[in-house]
């Protein structure tokens, strides 16, 4: 919780006016039934007075301190309107910024559709449960406090029956919560269960149907419903018990209070009014009881939304303090022939599972071409991932340009390495604001020239030239000029190692090969990793990097590999068939 | 339990289109709901009487304690002036008030318990059917509804809009039927006892109700600009925090950062209105309410000096303090009914428009029964297409005049580029679809004449999309045969060569998969799909680009489960790898809906056409 009042920090006038002016308008509405008590008083007695004055004054007084009460919590809503809302806007910004600023492996880890509901859903319940604290978190229990303190000023006897009154609500209500929350978490578990089988149901819609799974699917979808709702009302039977049972327990005090009364009136201590006004302050105490209860539920919704919202934040600390730890950059200081090397790497993406890649080591020189292959899993792209140091390898070291990728600046880093993702991404704008992505200050000519050596030419006309609209993911396009567009966007960097993560998939084989001697012809020379699972599309580079099932099968041309590299070989025969056949 | 709501913001989108629910569609759909409740109706006459007695319970304990005060003060007045004896029997009276105050408490307590319990149940059960009737209505609807919506949209409206049905009903239940009761009951009980008083409240109270509805069409507008900017910030933290890795990858985060602000800025301004405007409500319904209560202790008080003074006349009559103070209490309490009502009102209108939502699933056409029709037996696997013409949108045709006769045994490869129409001629041998005319028939008997089920369990399926159920790997390949021994099991695994995966993993056979459970690769996924088919062996096989996402391979390793399970049954195969496909004795080369060629593949490679030009294109 700590972490996140930081977010009122800006806020504190607002936060220490806003409970204050809600006391305010609670401290006014405390003396109502002191007003009514001297009327009623006055009315007894009238025969001794004959004055009828005194009920307008009681009159004006009411309205009087209804206006007042009125200002002061108009004032009140004010500042927890201000503080709620800044509040969340200060912890959007951070949230935001501490997700982008996540390692790849947590973005992996904590999975895109919670980082969503995080930033949105459940900064909304905290905003709310902030906006209702400071509205309501001081008030119900200072008129409860206050309804007692204004009992003992009245008389100290009765004033003790309140003292067990709330002390017996207090424990009731507790009670109550506290067994409902299990119960509301049983019923949560329960929906789950039925929102997943109503999904099952509809992705395999064709499937069940195929195995005529019907009824059988049915059957688990009722036994699950059966149970929520069963869950559901035992809950409410528990969360219903609440308003009658204070209800019930506080009449009966306000006879106890009355009989009580009634001995004091005989015996002098009280009149007929002050025991009017005691019954007025125990009413009070039920209805603000029963906004206290509510708030309750709020503030734990809030609670439980805060500290999803803490465990990401913290997530966010993990990764920058392991940055600033490391506060100078190795450089690199000579030209090093090899330009990315391994060094018996190894990657495991959870400490739970399996090894994605195991003791990887190889070389490459500056400027070669080179072909990485193999199956489905088998880590082509963890191993690309490593080399702009995307994921931390387990073991071993990666080194770009002769530093170790750890050491290395990663904005550096990331500079010389131009990325073409496997799933082609754009964004809403325009095609030059997103190819200049790669490059902030590239003029038009270079964004040009990028799409035409990425043979995207068609694809930016079609959208009426560089100034054309994309939406958003890049929606209007098809997947294969998107990929384009996205080599066009990595080209636009003029990276020094360029890396393609099949990105030619969705490419006939004709704009595959035109796009591949482009690549060949680049005047900064760049060092080219090319991912496929098709041979055709490695099958000319330098050097090809063979992987099976997270090791390195084969190294070397296409031509020793069909040699001496079975894995390779039987990849090959799979989609050409025998040789000689 | 009643929702505070100083802090109202309306629940869901603003932007829902309430109005396209038009008045007689939300006629038509209380209709059906009171329909589904008409079966409650012993649970609604207790619940409605539980509410009258909780009501009418609620408003005698005030008169019971405006009596205590009356003798109190009688008994305060006569202090030294009263006989013993009358002094007694007021003190009597007394008591009894206040027990019957305590009886009246507990009456209510125990009433409203009831009609909450009550409520509880006609609600849960209520939506409970609906849900059932939802899911066996998707159970039976035709694939061309499923395939057309979001499946998103529908599990919402199963899960999210029913569940927001079923909260709204039961407020709906609890407080728009006690607070009807409590404004009639407190007015009569209020009229009964001075009608002039009464009128001050009768004319004072609604002001709050104007006040609470002025304050919210006037905050709708800011609601609205609140929840299109929140609309846009959502789509922004969509498109970036969903791509974060790109975003990383090409150092754009300050960029990205400044663009979020910009619209964090814009939120935070119009939240800050919205809550402001709206949280003004509490506050001014609280004053009218305090205006009201200082109305009625002015006039109060004059009935009660009036009452003193000795001069009641004949319809203005003087109050004692006990019947003041009682009108104090209703005076409190009076505006809260209102205030409820006008909130479950939208409540219920929002509930109206969930429910409208998910009975629109349920008035979906299904599928017609077909019980009665013949069901296939013991199929031999001959299988007919004469003159087949098929589209999904009336405007643009797909399939035209398809002609394909299949002997039993046969291997049949279709193959063709991307939408020419594979797929689709398995949604019609499947009768996912219906033909728009022409005739399939298996074994000489129309498809249209035997039950879908008995059709299609002579068909083993096995699709790209490696879909499993969340379950023990045993469930998963009891899929089709849920009541098969386990050594059946272990055997059809073994045939399929999924047996040595599976003897790996932690618990064998009763690994869970799925959410939480054992991650499987792509190539694992599929060989369990093809041993659940394994298992059932049907007559006949589909395979729907069954290997497309998995590398060439792993490939080849299934294709040799493939092989054991095709021996001996009409089977067909799309694909868009030829390499598959090789070995069919027949392969079908589709082209915009038309089978173009047709042939064994030496045959076709011979004729030199557009298997030829297709097969090349892959090297």
């Amino acid at each position: 919780m700590k972490r996140l009042l930081i977010y009122l920090k800006n806020y504190k006038i607002q936060c220490v006016l806003a409970p204050l002016f809600k006391m305010l308008e609670a401290l006014f509405e405390l003396f109502v039934p002191l007003v009514i008590a001297a009327l009623i008083d006055r009315i007894s007695d009238y025969s001794a007075f004959g004055d009828r004055t005194f009920v307008f004054r009681s009159f004006v007084l009411l309205i009087i301190l209804g206006v007042v009460g009125l200002i002061s919590s108009c004032t009140a809503q004010f500042f927890a309107a201000r503080a709620a809302t800044g509040f969340s806007e200060g912890l959007r910004h951070d949230l935001f910024k501490t997700l982008l600023g996540l390692k790849f492996s947590q973005i992996d880890e904590l999975g895109t559709s919670t980082m969503i509901t995080r930033m949105t859903a459940d900064v909304n319940t905290a905003q709310s449960g902030v906006n209702m604290f400071l509205r309501l978190f001081l008030r119900s229990p200072f008129i409860v406090a206050g309804a007692v303190v204004m009992a003992f000023t009245i008389d100290f006897k009765a004033a003790l029956i309140f003292v067990v009154l709330v002390t017996i609500l207090f424990v009731v209500v507790e009670l109550i919560m506290r067994s409902n929350i299990p119960m509301l978490k049983n019923v949560q578990s329960r929906l789950d269960r039925v929102l997943s089988l109503s999904r099952e149901n509809l992705s395999g819609a064709r499937v069940i149907r195929a195995f005529t799974a019907e009824d059988v699917r049915y059957e688990e979808f009722v036994q699950a419903d059966e149970d929520l709702a069963s869950y559901q009302q035992k809950a409410g039977a528990v969360s219903g018990l609440l308003n009658p049972l204070t209800y019930v327990i506080i009449n009966l005090f306000v006879v106890v209070l009355v009989y009580t009364g009634n001995i004091r009136v005989s015996e002098g201590a009280l009149t007929t009014g002050q025991v009017v006004a005691l019954y007025n302050y125990m009413s009070q105490i039920l209805l603000e009881l029963i906004k206290f209860a509510n708030l309750i539920v709020t503030i734990n919704r809030a609670l439980a939304s805060a500290d999803r919202i803490r465990a990401v934040l913290e997530l966010g600390d993990e990764a920058s303090a392991e940055k600033s730890g490391e506060v100078t950059y190795t450089e690199s200081v000579t030209d090093n022939e090899y330009i990315v090397e391994f060094d018996k790497v190894s990657l495991r993406y959870h400490e739970l599972s399996d090894e994605a890649l195991t003791d990887i080591s190889f070389r490459i020189r500056r400027g070669e071409t080179v072909g990485i292959i193999g199956g489905t899993g088998s880590g082509k792209s963890s191993l690309i991932a490593l080399i702009p140091g995307f994921y931390e390898t387990t073991s071993g070291t990666v080194r770009v340009d002769g530093i170790d990728v750890k050491d290395a600046d990663p904005d550096k880093l990331k500079k010389m390495v131009g990325i073409v993702p496997q799933k082609a991404v754009l964004f809403e704008g325009t095609i030059a604001d997103n190819l200049r992505w790669g490059n902030e200050n590239a003029t038009d000519e270079e964004l040009r020239e990028a799409v035409r050596l990425s043979v995207a030419e068609d694809v930016v006309e079609s959208k009426g030239g560089l100034e054309g609209e994309i939406e958003q993911g890049g929606r209007n396009l098809s997947g294969g000029q998107r990929q384009r567009l996205t080599i066009a966007r990595a080209l636009v960097k003029r990276p020094e190692i360029l890396i393609l993560d099949d990105s030619s998939s969705a490419l006939d084989n004709l704009t595959d090969r035109r796009l591949r001697d482009n690549l060949k012809t680049l005047d900064y020379d760049p060092t080219v990793f090319i991912v496929s699972q098709r041979c055709s599309s490695v099958r000319d580079a330098d050097i090809i990097i063979v992987l099976d099932d997270g090791l390195l099968a084969g190294l070397g041309t296409h031509a020793e590999l069909m040699k001496n590299c079975e894995v390779y070989r039987e990849i090959y025969e799979s989609q050409f068939g025998k040789e000689g056949e | 339990m009643a929702l505070d709501t100083s802090g109202f913001v309306p629940k869901g989108n603003l932007n829902t289109d309430e109005t396209a629910l038009g008045n007689s569609g939300r006629k038509e759909t209380i209709r059906k709901v009171l329909h589904r409740l008409s079966r409650f109706k012993l649970h609604i006459f207790i619940s409605l009487l539980m509410a009258t007695a909780s009501v009418i319970f609620t408003l005698l304990v005030p008169i019971c304690i405006g009596n205590v005060i009356d003798r109190i003060s009688e008994l305060a007045a006569g202090r030294g002036v009263m006989s013993e004896t009358e002094a007694l029997a007021i003190r009597n009276a007394l008591n009894t008030e206040l027990i019957r105050a305590a009886v009246f408490a507990a009456a209510v307590g125990i009433s409203s318990y009831i009609m909450n319990l009550v409520n509880n149940r006609i609600t849960y059960l209520t939506v409970r059917d609906i849900r059932n009737d939802a899911v066996k209505t998707i159970g039976c609807l035709p694939l061309k509804y499923l395939d057309a919506h979001s499946q998103g949209d529908i599990v919402s409206r199963i899960v999210a809009d029913a569940d927001q049905f079923a909260d709204g009903l039961l407020m709906g239940f609890t407080q728009f039927f006690t607070g009807i009761m409590t404004i009639i009951g407190t007015l009569v009980f209020m009229l009964r006892m001075n009608v002039a008083i009464t009128l001050v409240v009768v004319c004072v109270t609604p002001l709050s109700l104007f006040i609470a509805r002025f304050i919210s069409s006037h905050t709708y507008q800011m609601f609205r600009t609140q929840s299109i900017e929140r609309g846009k910030q959502t789509s922004l933290i969509d498109e970036m925090i969903g791509n974060a890795k790109v975003v990383k990858a090409f150092n754009r985060e300050a960029d990205v950062i400044r663009r979020f602000d910009e619209i964090n800025g814009r939120l935070t301004g119009a939240s800050l209105k919205a809550i402001f405007y709206s949280s003004l409500t509490n506050p001014c319904t609280r004053f009218v309410n305090a205006v009201c209560y200082a109305l009625v202790a002015m006039t109060g008080a004059f009935f009660a000096v009036m009452a003193s003074d000795g001069n009641s006349g004949r319809f203005i009559s003087g109050i004692t303090i006990g019947t003041l103070t009682v009108f104090l209490s209703y005076a409190n309490q009076y505006t809260k009914p209102f205030n409820e009502i006008s909130s479950v009102i939208s409540e219920l209108q929002g509930a109206v428009a969930c429910a409208a939502r998910v009975f629109e699933i349920l008035d979906e056409e299904t599928e017609i029964t077909d019980e009665d029709a013949l069901s296939l037996t013991g199929v031999s696997g001959n299988v007919d297409l004469d003159n087949v013409d098929f589209s999904y949108t009336a405007d643009k045709e797909l399939i035209t005049d398809l002609n394909l006769h299949v002997k039993p045994g046969q291997r049949v490869a279709i193959v063709g580029p991307t939408g020419c129409g594979k797929t689709t001629l398995i949604n019609l041998l499947m009768r996912f679809y219906d033909t728009d005319s022409g005739t399939i028939s298996v074994d000489g008997n129309d498809i249209r004449n035997v039950t879908r089920r008995s059709l299609r369990s002579s068909y083993g399926m096995v699709l790209q999309d490696t879909w499993l159920v969340n379950g023990t790997i045993a469930d998963n390949i009891r899929f089709g045969l849920p009541e098969a021994p386990m050594d059946k099991v272990i055997e059809a695994a073994k045939a399929t060569g999924a047996h040595s995966f599976i003897r790996r993993l932690p618990d064998k056979y009763d690994t869970v998969i799925g959410e939480g459970g054992a991650q499987l690769s792509q190539g694992q996924k599929q060989l369990l799909c093809i041993t659940r088919v394994m298992l059932k062996l049907p007559p006949m096989l589909i395979l729907d680009e069954a290997t497309s996402s998995i590398d060439t391979r792993t490939e080849i390793k299934i294709s040799k489960a493939f092989l054991t399970m095709m021996q001996g049954r009409t089977s067909f195969i799309v694909a868009h790898r030829l390499s598959t496909i090789r070995e069919a004795d027949e392969i079908l080369v589709m082209r915009d809906g038309h089978i173009v060629e047709q042939g064994d593949h030496s045959s076709l490679l011979a004729r030199n056409g557009f298997y030829t030009e297709l097969y090349n294109s892959q090297f």
